[in-house]
């Protein structure tokens, strides 16, 4: 018995919601890039159901290279968080503010 | 959970949960291959990661207060674009799966998705490969001790 991928779907877009409630609330920055993680897995469930769905491989693929391209963003995501440790000793988003525009 | 929890700690835990689920929910959908990467990628190294920067920054300074207005506004509006995503959704209906042979079957997921990855994409992997190499150039250079 195969998932109906409306469900799918949904689980999806509730991971997605609870991500961005994620990024708007909380001012951990890491957390955010936690939250941000959650928005990609969730886009990534949409690849692969739809791959499921239409019956073509090419989603699976995307799935992949989607999961690289998160590692590439969290090595460099946490970088900038430990820079900014060092350098400001927060890593709450509220309190550096040192580009004002 | 993971944004509820006021200690990163316990919101990374969860973290890994929710990940571990989902490559679950990959198995359930035939995609045995994105599951194992999952697991690895995810489960395995990002946490890692995480865990790491969390016991480098000081865990002092990172609990903060949950609820102020400035969150309950915010907060708002999330819950405010998911019903709007939700009503939109109610609205339509997908049609059932694709019949016939499955492609995504053919002589094992694994193969399958190594022969795409390999013969059709080759040059988007190689791309990816070069990114991640530029990733890694670019954290060790943020988190040098000078900066």
């Amino acid at each position: 018995m195969p998932v109906p991928i409306n469900h799918v779907l949904v689980f999806s877009l509730l991971l997605f919601a609870v991500g961005m409630i994620g990024v708007l609330t909380r001012r951990n920055a890491i957390i955010i890039l936690m939250s941000i993680e959650l928005m990609l897995n969730a886009a990534n469930i949409n690849f692969i159901a739809f791959s499921r769905q239409l019956n073509n491989l090419m989603g699976q693929v995307f799935g992949v290279f989607t999961i690289a391209v998160a590692a590439g963003e969290v090595a460099v995501g946490l970088a900038v968080v430990l820079a900014l440790f060092r350098n400001h000793d927060t890593v709450n988003v509220d309190e550096i503010h040192i580009m004002k525009g | 959970m993971v944004i509820w929890s006021r200690n990163p700690v316990h919101s990374a835990i969860y973290l890994v949960l929710s990940f571990l689920s989902v490559a679950a929910l990959y198995v359930l959908l035939e995609a045995e291959f994105v599951a194992a990467v999952q697991v690895f990628v995810y489960a395995g190294g990002i946490m890692v990661l995480f865990l790491f920067v969390i016991m480098l920054v000081n865990l002092k300074a990172a609990i903060g207060p949950r609820v102020r207005i400035h969150a309950t506004i915010s907060g708002t509006i999330g819950l405010f674009v998911l019903g709007s995503i939700l009503y939109v959704y109610d609205r339509g209906s997908a049609g059932p799966a694709a019949a016939g042979r499955s492609v995504l079957r053919e002589g094992g997921n694994l193969q399958a998705v190594g022969t795409a990855i390999f013969q059709d994409y080759l040059l988007p992997f190689e791309i990816a490969s070069v990114l991640l190499l530029v990733a890694m150039i670019g954290a060790i250079v943020l988190a040098r001790q000078k900066i």
